[in-house]
């Protein structure tokens, strides 16, 4: 008892943590870095946010292994040049993303107003100014495209993704590779796929379930090879367990391994959505473009989300590119919404 | 106390038998054909292009491939007097912009793939990864019309820092001093657009690197950057070309991103920093609208150059991803 209370007030050691003194160091080090890349911006050539940023990463790989080769020697300088270099490869990833979202926000959110989710474009040119007219026609151009190309493609990428891991028949490998090829086709080939195969021969006109094919054609890899790889979660004692139970395989995938997998199956499918909601090419070639409301998925063109960006970024003027600025915000905020419901079905426990 | 006499029942012996019931059958030819509707879908798409183009492949024969222009001449009752189609400085500009793109990309990718597994703390990784995720889900469109505003002028800049100090190798002459709408332009926005697939595919390859080895490594002493070149890389050096042979495919590709930075000229230009490119994907978008249908039967042909040339690019990656697996376990 005695022992233990002596031994009561000495903590764990973790000398591979940086002690507060190292950390001390290393903040100075950044900064001093920092002024040493603004004095080397003031008094040579190099000049600008790049001079800058490159001088600052010099002076901050030369001092900070330096110190480390003074202090423990060649391994660790190495060691810790190769730290800043990847730590500098993850901020210049994050570079264009940061700048992507803020451009988006801070020129697309002067043209929300109510009106815009409403309205259609009938009475306006894209020249107007951004307190008329709006993109509810293309927002539901976009819901009708969507939902068709998820009828048709959710089917198709789960049955895929069931033939992967449930028949594992002989055919599972290329098949793996195909659905990965297919994910790789270019969307303005699936355009023209549609466009040769259907547009031309037999309809002759713009329709949205043209481009609702088109789409599909692009979701369904994505589709397939996300429910694969959570169908693989799913442990084989359930299937087992299925089977022992007198059931047939069909009733085994039908009532336990799919619902066990009805989550990660919804990821799947939100994932697909994100895919094609902004997909351009294709809806350029198929639906074409409309700047009124068309409810018939059957006939005549029909605007969508990026055909009404696409537009107005191409009319040129400074009001039709707010407006593209608007449209793409909308866009972005849908891809945020669907890529955060994604996450949150897909960090559910698989199986449960 | 009535005595009951047991009888015993002897049970017939069941018939076990492994024959798929009916509507096991039924599942099962169901769930083949969807699997192979992605071969169905990929040899419609080959065969649909390929009829709609063959004229064009029979009329002008390999020089589709080798020369470069897109005339067409059409009488006033549209008839076809000539027609003569080339693709050669598109294709060459398709591979240079996707090319160089890659070479951009890998690095930061691999260095962000690596920051990631062994470097960051553990309170940045989770963020980091959903933030680059969410990259990768990001509509062409985003990408391009940000390229056009914010990319161009920064990037026409770094074009003209990089023109006055190696201006002297032949890649980045520029005699014409046209700095806008290049090939670098075009191919900074697909390095930044395909950065999300490889760091995740380079994640998954690192993540793969058997645990044993690592701690063995550390064990004996080793630094982080020796445990990386003596386990990791070895184990990943293939998974990583893989991911950026996919990453290539996606780039050759990508449509609309490039087309709106790209200033697409039928030449062949190998000089990235002069304002003149071709691209595949970007002609088929601008000849589009104003085609007339023997043009279109063009747009095909060129369709189905672009389809193969990424088929072979997948192909490759995915013979180059699939053999990372069996080593080093």
């Amino acid at each position: 008892m005695t022992t233990n209370a002596q031994y009561q007030d000495i903590k764990p050691q973790r000398p591979w943590q940086p002690s507060n003194k190292d950390k001390a160091e290393s903040l100075g080090i950044f900064l001093f870095s920092i002024a040493c890349a603004f004095a080397i911006v003031q008094f040579s050539g190099l000049n600008g946010k790049l001079g800058l940023f490159t001088g600052f990463i010099f002076v901050f790989i030369l001092i900070t292994s330096g110190r480390s080769y003074l202090k423990f020697g060649s391994a660790l300088a190495k060691d810790s040049m190769i730290n800043i270099l990847v730590a500098v490869g993850m901020f210049i990833t994050l570079i264009p993303i940061a700048s992507i979202i803020f451009t988006v926000f801070s020129k697309g959110y002067q043209g929300i107003y109510p009106g815009l989710f409403y309205r259609d474009m009938s009475l306006n040119s894209p020249n107007d100014p951004a307190n008329v007219g709006g993109l509810g026609h293309a927002i539901i151009g976009t819901l009708i495209l969507v939902s068709i190309a998820l009828v048709i493609s959710v089917p198709i990428g789960i049955l895929t993704a069931l033939y992967l891991t449930e028949i594992k028949g002989n055919f599972s490998r290329p098949i793996r590779f195909l659905v990965q090829a297919m994910s790789g086709v270019p969307s303005i080939v699936a355009g023209l796929f549609i466009l040769s195969a259907i547009l031309y021969p037999i309809t002759k006109n713009n329709s949205a379930l043209l481009g609702s094919l088109s789409l599909a054609i692009l979701m369904i890899p994505t589709v397939a090879r996300t429910a694969e790889e959570v169908l693989n979660l799913i442990p084989n004692d359930l299937r087992e367990a299925g089977v022992a139970l007198g059931g047939t395989q069909w009733r085994t995938v039908a009532m336990i391994v799919v619902p066990a997998a009805k989550s990660g199956l919804l990821t799947a499918v939100i994932l697909g959505i994100a895919r094609i909601a902004g997909e351009t090419a294709p809806i350029l070639l198929l639906a074409g473009g409309g700047d009124r409301f068309n409810f018939n998925p059957l006939s005549g063109p029909m605007g969508s989300l990026p055909y009404f960006i696409w537009a107005s970024f191409r009319s040129g003027s400074p009001e039709s590119i707010a407006r593209a600025w608007t449209g793409l915000l909308v866009l972005l905020v849908i891809v945020f919404v669907l890529f955060a419901i994604a996450r949150f079905f897909g960090n559910r426990k698989v199986g449960k | 106390m009535s005595t009951t006499e047991a009888t015993y029942v002897i049970p017939e012996k069941r018939q076990l038998t492994t024959k798929p019931r009916f509507s096991d059958k039924v599942f099962r030819a169901v769930v083949t054909g969807g699997g192979l509707s992605s071969l169905v879908i990929l040899g419609l798409i080959f065969g649909f292009l390929l009829y709609q183009g063959f004229d064009i492949f029979k009329t002008q024969g390999l020089e589709f491939l080798t020369t470069s222009r897109w005339d067409i001449t059409l009488d006033e009752s549209g008839d076809i007097i000539s027609s003569e189609f080339g693709l050669a400085g598109m294709l060459i500009g398709t591979i240079l912009c996707s090319f160089v793109a890659v070479l951009i990309a890998v690095p930061i990718s691999v260095a962000t793939a690596l920051y990631l597994s062994f470097y960051a703390p553990e309170w940045l990784k989770k963020p980091m990864v959903t933030i680059i995720d969410l990259m990768a889900s990001f509509p062409s469109l985003l990408f391009g019309i940000w390229a056009y505003f914010i990319l161009m002028p920064s990037a026409t800049y770094w074009a003209k820092l990089l023109n006055k100090y190696l201006g002297f190798l032949p890649f980045f002459k520029n005699e014409l001093r046209v700095f806008d709408s290049s090939p670098f332009i075009a191919s900074l926005i697909l390095a930044v657009m395909i950065i999300p697939i490889v760091t995740s595919i380079s994640r998954e390859v690192f993540a793969q690197a058997p645990l044993d080895r690592i701690q063995a490594a550390y064990a004996l002493g080793a630094t982080r950057l020796a445990m990386i070149r003596a386990v990791v890389i070895p184990h990943g050096r293939n998974g990583v070309i893989g991911g950026a042979m996919l990453g290539l495919g996606r780039a050759m590709g990508e449509t609309v991103a490039v087309y709106t930075v790209l200033n697409i000229v039928f030449a062949i230009n190998w000089q990235i920093l002069f304002g003149v490119g071709g691209n595949v994907a970007s002609l088929i978008l601008l000849k589009f609208g104003e085609a007339s249908d023997y043009e279109i039967k063009g747009l095909m042909a060129a369709g189905l150059v672009l389809f193969v040339l990424t088929l072979l690019v997948n192909y490759a990656s995915d013979l180059l991803v699939r053999s990372f697996g069996g080593k080093g376990k």
